[in-house]
């Protein structure tokens, strides 16, 4: 048995986690919060350059070939850096792409996502409520697209969307709409988490080409699974960052006579949350697995993992926020950017209680075949 | 990443199973030979017998060395060895904290002659040890035990209480800490002894616990008499002897038998309820969904620790987490699942209760889990100061002589 990562890809974590220290401190962020930059661009382009966005994109189609697990580990450190860049939208486009293109697209696309020259956005929702292809209203007809989709995870600021619309044959596909082409609105929108673009985008009579190698809903479904699995190694990144945070802060914090980390409460709720990102970072070590070995049960492990980081990064935020007191609470301490994260991560691929009951339909399936 | 075993593993594996098949039957949840389950009497009978058989065939102790009767094993083929074992319905429950926990810190601490003496008969399982550490007024603060132990010419003279003692009222052998200075600092005055259990000055009454079945026992000790070569370690070094123990335990504990995902998830596919199976309802998907990735995220958490053991490493503070993990959910299934059963879920009897009373009487024995072995805070505390690194509890009995530490009225 071996679970853990191989030692070149453990290399690149570490090399990835300098790189971000020195690059992408929180004060990059910062500049994204407070409204003086839409995103991060020079970090944006130095991972480009590195090949991270490229990480699990075939080196024939312009990716650095690291795979889907080196993928994951690269997106640990970007979500404890919290960077501030359209990663995740990077993930869902590449996915997309990779599953519904065909060659010549794929072919067109994938260098300019590798490199980070275009940016890419994923269009799914089109307003409250967890994925469902009864909400997708917008559609496709003669190859012109109409319809508004918000929120959009980095709409914004893509050059590109991959948009889920319905087709002329009642079903469901994946679309790539050209963002700066007639017939695209773009409406920013305000959002809990700042650092990360959010936009409405509506769309009257925009060219829309289908990534037609694979449609219907499933397609969709596939899409969110492969990407879950990178988006929760974002997550157990924010969460392991927050226990350093929560640890350090309480190491060095006195009250009544000694560091607030002797008290019982603050060393037990530590635990808590050490003991919640390990299960996550083991289900997640599950899902890259089978991500990458395109795995039977990927469905059933990337739920887990989805399901495992998101209670974990939730625990770790609001629990570090607490750890702080006072200080927690300000806009000068790290901790809300954390906090912020934690709910955008959680929601833009469909909330908690969705993977869940997707979790359970996954293994009510395979024990009816194990059953038959 | 890949599961597979090195042709090494995959050998020994092999050689494991076929063992297993050849002498057990493979497990299937209503046939499981543990105690509750099966008669007391039965169960050791079995379990003594199983464990010769195992002992034949050297499995019984596999990463002991061979002058200690073992086969000079792996980490990784004990781990391989439990994984399979896991599968079939041996008898569990008896030999754990002989093997697991008092003969080791026998043969780490302990002389030849010691070696020489105990250790060959526990492994072929003729001699069954247990552990005679808590005591009324200490538990979770071990350290703070009173029970005597004077010396008188050669031999030892021991007077005092243990409690909570797992299987003392059919062990031969006792592990037993005690205090042979109470004028030292609380952790220097303590030295380990091997005693007989069926000598004169050793009588032992047993507990009724909170499932009615009686495991744990009080021991009490009126002047017995050993001789210094029953002794482990140096006079005063009982503490360091006892971590020895303690650290054992915690590796041992958390292999009970009780309700976990697979048979929460069972029951509720197949309870009806009024609006179709039970598993239909989203309070229900949303409980197990949660199980399932503690339950999974606990079984890849034992991965990355036999992936440390298979490189010869030593495992890391991951492994810290499984008993706390294990013994809380358990609790919550087992509660969740009779609350699904409505006014049936009192009903105990097995011939009625679903899948013979399991979750009625998980919930009765979690209790237990969360207590032995180090209780949830104790866990707690010992992954916030081993783990993390935070500072240890302020402590106001320290370095103060035992006999001026105040006492509590329970
Ligand atoms: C089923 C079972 C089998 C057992 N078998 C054996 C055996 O074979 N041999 C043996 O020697 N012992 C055995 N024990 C005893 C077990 O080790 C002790 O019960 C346990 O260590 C707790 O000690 P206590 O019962 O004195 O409780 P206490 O230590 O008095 O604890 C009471 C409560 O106080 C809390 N507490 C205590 N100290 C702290 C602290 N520092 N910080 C926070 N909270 C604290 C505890 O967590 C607990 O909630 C067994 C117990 C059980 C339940």
């Amino acid at each position: 048995m071996n679970f853990e990562f191989a030692d070149e890809l453990l290399a690149v974590r570490d090399g990835a986690r300098s790189f971000l220290a020195k690059n992408a401190p929180t004060a990059a962020v910062r500049r994204v919060l407070d409204g003086e930059a839409p995103y991060d661009a020079a970090t944006w382009r130095a991972i480009g350059e590195l090949g991270w966005l490229g990480a699990a994109i075939p080196e024939e189609l312009g990716g650095s070939g690291l795979g889907h697990e080196g993928l994951c580990v690269l997106a640990e450190e970007i979500g404890a850096a919290v960077a501030a860049i359209p990663f995740t939208s990077a993930c869902m486009a590449a996915e997309a792409i990779l599953l519904a293109g065909d060659a010549e697209q794929q072919r067109a696309l994938l260098p300019g996502l590798a490199t980070g020259e275009t940016i890419f956005c994923l269009a799914l929702a089109e307003g409250p409520g967890n994925p469902h292809p009864r909400a997708v209203k917008a559609e496709v007809r003669g190859g012109r697209l109409t319809g508004t989709k918000w929120p959009v995870a980095d709409g914004g600021i893509a050059d590109r969307a991959v948009v889920v619309a319905g087709d002329a044959d009642g079903g469901i596909g994946l679309f790539l709409v050209e963002l700066a082409g007639p017939g695209v609105t773009r409406t920013a929108l305000e959002s809990l988490d700042p650092t990360r673009n959010q936009a409405r985008l509506d769309f009257a009579g925009a060219p829309a080409l289908p990534l037609p190698a694979a449609r219907g809903w499933a397609a969709v479904e596939a899409v969110l699974e492969r990407s879950a699995v990178p988006i929760a190694f974002e997550q157990i990144g924010g969460a392991r960052a927050c226990l350093d945070m929560a640890r350090d802060f309480a190491m060095e914090r006195h009250a009544f006579g000694r560091p607030i980390a002797s008290f019982q409460a603050i060393k037990h709720k530590l635990v808590d949350i050490y003991v919640a990102n390990e299960l996550a970072r083991s289900n997640c070590y599950y899902a890259a697995w089978a991500l990458g070995a395109d795995a039977p049960d990927l469905s059933t492990a990337a739920a887990a993992a989805r399901v495992s980081a998101t209670e974990a990064f939730h625990l770790a935020s609001k629990e570090n926020i607490q750890v702080h007191g006072g200080m927690g609470f300000t806009w000068a301490a790290d901790c809300h950017l954390y906090y912020r994260r934690a709910k955008l991560l959680s929601l833009m691929l469909g909330g908690a209680p969705w993977w869940k009951d997707r979790l359970v339909t996954r293994l009510e399936l395979t024990n009816a075949d194990q059953g038959a | 990443m890949d599961f597979a075993d090195t042709p090494g593993e995959a050998e020994f594996r092999a050689e494991a199973a076929a063992f297993l098949e050849r002498h057990a039957e493979p497990l299937t949840g209503a046939n499981a030979v543990i105690r509750g389950r099966v008669p007391d009497e039965e169960l050791l009978r079995r379990a003594r017998e199983w464990q010769a058989l195992k002992a034949e065939a050297g499995f019984a102790a596999i990463t002991w060395a061979p002058e200690h009767g073992g086969r000079g094993g792996t980490p990784m083929e004990q781990v391989i060895y439990a994984q399979e074992e896991a599968r079939f319905a041996v008898p569990r429950g008896v030999y754990e904290i002989g093997l697991g926990m008092c003969v080791p810190t026998v043969i780490t601490h302990g002389t030849p002659d010691q070696h020489a003496r105990h250790v060959a008969p526990a492994v072929r399982g003729e001699e069954i040890w247990c552990q005679l550490f808590s005591e009324p007024a200490a538990g979770s603060d071990v350290a703070g035990l009173r029970t005597r132990a004077v010396k008188d010419g050669e031999d030892w003279v021991i007077n005092g209480q243990k409690i909570w003692t797992s299987g003392a009222h059919y062990a031969d052998w006792g592990l037993l800490l005690a205090r042979t200075d109470p004028h030292a600092a609380k952790h220097a005055g303590l030295t380990m002894f091997v005693i007989p259990m069926r000598a004169p000055g050793v009588e032992v009454r047993r507990i009724k616990q909170v499932a009615g079945t009686s495991n744990f026992n009080e021991v009490f000790f009126t002047d017995l008499r050993v001789p210094d070569s029953a002794r482990v370690g140096a006079v005063g070094a009982g503490w360091k002897v006892g971590l020895t123990t303690l650290m054992n335990e915690r590796l041992t504990v958390g292999g009970s038998v009780g309700t976990d995902f697979d048979e929460v998830f069972a029951f509720v596919r197949d309870l009806d309820t009024e609006d179709g199976p039970a598993i239909r309802n989203p309070a229900v998907r949303e409980r197990l969904a949660e199980w399932y990735v503690r339950s999974r995220g606990l079984k890849y958490t034992r991965f990355r620790t036999i992936t440390r053991l298979s490189r010869g490493q030593t495992p890391g503070p991951e492994s810290s987490i499984g008993k706390l993990v294990t013994a809380g959910k358990m609790q919550e299934i087992a509660s969740f699942a009779l609350d699904l059963q409505g006014a049936a879920g009192v009903v105990t009897d097995r011939a009625v209760a679903p899948m013979g009373a399991l979750f009625q009487e998980t919930l009765l024995s979690a209790p237990g889990l969360r207590i032995a072995g180090g209780t949830d805070e104790i866990m707690r505390n010992i992954i916030a100061e081993r783990v993390l690194g935070l500072p240890g509890d302020v402590r106001v009995d320290r370095d103060r002589p035992f006999s001026e530490i105040p006492a509590g009225k329970r």
